[in-house]
């Protein structure tokens, strides 16, 4: 412990100089928070995927719509527990610039059955059965409009036209789900099926994908193959697979885009680390004279070693803890693109990866002049400037 | 003046001569520097080629009409009728003895990337042969023109790079019919290099969709006959239309991708400055540090304190601006021209397009390094000249 007034003194002897390489690490390491919030929401939610669902979509393309009569069918097949479906509605709340969320009609019961990791309170549930215009949203689309359960909330169809005539379908907001889990998409809007069917002027009887829960996930491979070989050579053929592969075929054609940023980003984060850990090791190079003279009155090699290391780590630390706490709080501001990535937070794993990558900033800036120090002939050392 | 300038030069040369001593930290700081303008020329370049693309597409005698309420073509649907209505409007253009007015029908086609291997939603247009005279920047470019009547198809080029299976001579199979694609097109590096284009006649049954289009584009006889042609649809009982420049259109079809890369890009950008000025920083302070018995010295014998500042921020500058160049020149190698597809999530499907580093933004890049270099070099500067001459020829 009596070095650390020594180590103290000597971060202070430069203050200028250690405050503006711990503002370096720091915002390297908010970098590195974003970094790694961004390619959790390119993943989509793919690491939560349920090992167990499937999804079945028309063969040549998602745009295309499938007969409701295959839900019973599907449910025929061996090997599979329950399926449901939904659709995708593509409405506007408001203004285009902000409506990315998704809307979907959907069955409730069975929704919230395949989708466990929705949760909502029972009582919400149930009002949401006796209604028929009723609609649940989840928890961050409900916050970033102020939606109140209770509220009637009018979206624009870009579709599917109400027959009522004009655009704009009304929901009555019944209840506000949560996610189980952080990569729980928390945006969507969930209302009834068979009011959305009943109303809109054409397509009657069709939806969008199903979505199947199969007994084992063992079998997924098997059960999937049998789903579209019972629908090949039909007019709606079928392309089944896990919900996993679909979320990430999904997330795919964002495409590149995705790993440019995240490559892009990883290059600053090592540029800026190789500059700080630069002027960290200069700081030691400096002192070359004074290490002389601790060798001088009797301080071991592998001591002055620990004593640069500490140093480094010292000042790692004190920026890589700020970053992170600085990034953790900046990205549950919300992401920077206005609900463009439904699922943006900063996964606990990564702090952990930042935390190691914080001590190994450290030790890599003051392992090579530490070791230079160490082996200081003393009387070189003393006789420098 | 004179005498200033003398000085100012004098030191000028003297810290440039010395720099070779301190090439470990100017080092750092140009390497820095050159990330930074790398990477934001890099990010910037992304939204750049994205909006180049929507551009090129967009013409403003072009109009596109729509279903009210639909925001992309992918959720309208027009009937002939309407396009009948559509084609008597006034202030549209004409060739060939018709009018200029191109149903089209607009679904996607699932495609593996050859990037992922993964299924990707391929935009895949009917059109009809008023097409080719509405969208003229469209020509062939290797093989031949589709066939009117038949299951043939032609490819953008940007498609033909993206995606499997389109090359000359393959066959495509969707629903109980097979494609075979004959030629490949160009668009001016428009939107349509991303997408497979058929006869719309051909393509309509094999998609159960009978007699409707999704859109109507329009070309006008002038972009100033728009308002005009406007104005009698939407005065039209029987029609219930959304009525849009092409180039209007195209600009709200970009808006999320630029929203992700100017939002992320932003913040990026940012932070990336924050860290480098505090790289600049150091480095010159640790310059000015190590030198203050000099710069006293030089003030005892006579120079004047804005020479001295000069000098510092004229080195700090040069430091910088050798990196701006470095970073500007390698983003532009890097990423000039890189080809790239990405979801465009309003009409639901692909758009390839390139990253383009223009002038401006390499401009822009160098200029953000000089800035840089300018707040990392003032500062020490200032605290050089201020430096007390005592103190600082005591020091050791």
């Amino acid at each position: 412990m009596k070095f650390a007034g020594l180590l103290l003194a000597n971060l202070k002897r430069h203050r200028l100089r250690t405050t503006l390489t711990i503002l370096s690490i720091v915002a390297a390491f908010v970098l590195f928070g974003y970094l790694a919030a961004i390619r959790k929401a390119f993943e989509m939610g793919a690491s939560v995927a349920g090992a167990d669902r499937l999804v079945t979509r028309h063969k040549v393309s998602i745009i295309q719509s499938l007969p409701i009569s295959y839900n019973a069918q599907i449910e025929q097949i061996p090997g599979v527990a329950m399926a449901t479906h939904a659709s995708w509605f593509g409405g506007i709340y408001k203004e285009p610039k902000y409506s990315f969320f998704a809307q979907l009609p959907v069955v409730p019961d069975e929704y919230m059955k395949m989708y466990p990791e929705l949760i909502l309170p029972k009582e919400q549930f149930e009002a949401w059965t006796r209604t028929r215009t009723g609609a649940i949203a989840g928890r961050k689309t409900a916050t970033q409009f102020g939606w109140k359960v209770g509220d009637r909330i009018p979206i624009q169809a870009t579709i599917w036209r109400p027959k009522t005539g004009g655009n704009t379908w009304t929901f009555d907001l019944v209840g506000i789900y949560d996610g189980k889990y952080k990569e729980t998409d928390t945006t969507q809007f969930l209302f009834r099926y068979d009011y959305f069917d009943e109303n809109r002027v054409f397509g009657q009887g069709l939806v969008g994908w199903y979505l199947i829960r199969i007994k084992d996930p063992q079998h997924a491979a098997d059960v999937a193959r049998q789903i579209d070989e019972r629908f090949a050579n039909s007019p709606y053929e079928t392309k089944t697979e896990t919900e996993k592969a679909f979320i990430k075929g999904f997330a795919d054609q964002m495409g590149n885009i995705g790993k440019i940023l995240t490559a892009i980003l990883t290059a600053v984060f090592f540029t800026i680390l190789l500059v700080a850990g630069n002027t960290m090791a200069q700081a030691v190079r400096e002192r070359v004279s004074e290490l002389g003279v601790m060798k001088a009155i009797g301080f071991t090699d592998t001591r002055i070693l620990g004593f640069i290391l500490a140093e480094s780590c010292l000042i790692a630390v004190i920026g890589g803890v700020i970053g992170l706490g600085l990034a953790w709080a900046l990205i549950a501001l919300g992401d920077p693109t206005h609900g463009a990535l439904p699922i943006f937070f900063f996964p606990p794993r990564d702090v952990v990866i930042g935390l190691v990558c914080v001590l190994a900033l450290g030790v890599a800036a003051g392992l090579l002049p530490g070791i230079q120090a160490m082996r200081l002939n003393t009387v070189d050392a003393l006789r420098r400037e | 003046m004179g005498r200033w300038l003398s000085q100012t030069g004098a030191l000028l040369e003297f810290n440039l001569r010395s720099l070779p001593r301190r090439k470990g930290s100017a080092l750092a700081a140009m390497v820095g520097i050159a990330g930074v303008v790398a990477v934001l020329v890099g990010v910037l370049s992304i939204g750049q080629g994205f909006r180049r693309t929507m551009e090129a597409t967009g013409s403003p005698d072009t109009a596109i009409i729509m279903r009210s309420g639909a925001d992309s073509e992918m959720m309208s649907i027009l009937t002939r009728d309407d396009a009948h209505i559509v084609s008597d409007a006034p202030g549209i253009a004409r060739a060939h003895n018709r009018v200029l007015v191109s149903p089209e029908l607009f679904v996607v086609v699932n495609l593996p990337k050859k990037s992922t291997g993964t299924d990707a939603n391929v935009p895949m247009r009917g059109v009809e042969p008023p097409a080719f005279d509405v969208h003229n920047e469209v020509h062939i470019i290797q093989g031949r023109m589709f066939e009117w009547g038949r299951n043939e198809v032609i490819v953008g080029k940007g498609a033909l790079g993206e995606f499997k299976g389109l090359d000359l001579g393959s066959e495509l199979h969707f629903g109980q019919s097979a494609w075979k694609v004959v030629g490949v097109f160009e668009a001016a590096g428009g939107l349509p290099e991303s997408e497979i284009w058929a006869d719309a006649s051909v393509l309509a049954p094999a998609y159960h969709r009978g007699p409707t289009y999704q859109a109507l584009k329009v070309k006008l006889a002038s972009a100033g006959s728009y308002q005009q042609f406007k104005d009698a649809l939407t005065a039209d009982p029987r029609l219930s239309l959304k009525v849009q420049r092409e180039t209007e259109y195209y600009a709200a079809q970009s808006r999320m991708i630029v929203l992700l890369v100017t939002g992320l890009g932003g913040v990026v950008s940012l932070l990336m400055a924050i860290g480098a000025v505090f790289g600049a920083l150091n480095t010159m302070y640790t310059a000015v540090a190590s030198r203050g018995r000099e710069i006293a010295t030089l003030e005892a014998l006579g120079f004047g304190s804005s020479p001295v500042v000069i000098s510092i921020l004229a080195e700090s500058l040069l430091i910088a601006l050798v990196g701006g160049v470095l970073g500007a020149l390698l983003a532009w190698i890097g990423f000039d021209g890189y080809r790239a597809a990405t979801m465009n999530w309003q009409s639901f499907s692909q758009v390839t397009f390139a990253f383009d580093v223009d002038a401006r933004l390499l401009v822009s890049g160098i200029l953000y390094a000089l800035l840089i270099g300018f707040i990392g070099g003032l500062f020490p500067a200032i605290r050089a000249a201020r430096l007390p001459l005592a103190t600082a020829l005591r020091a050791g």
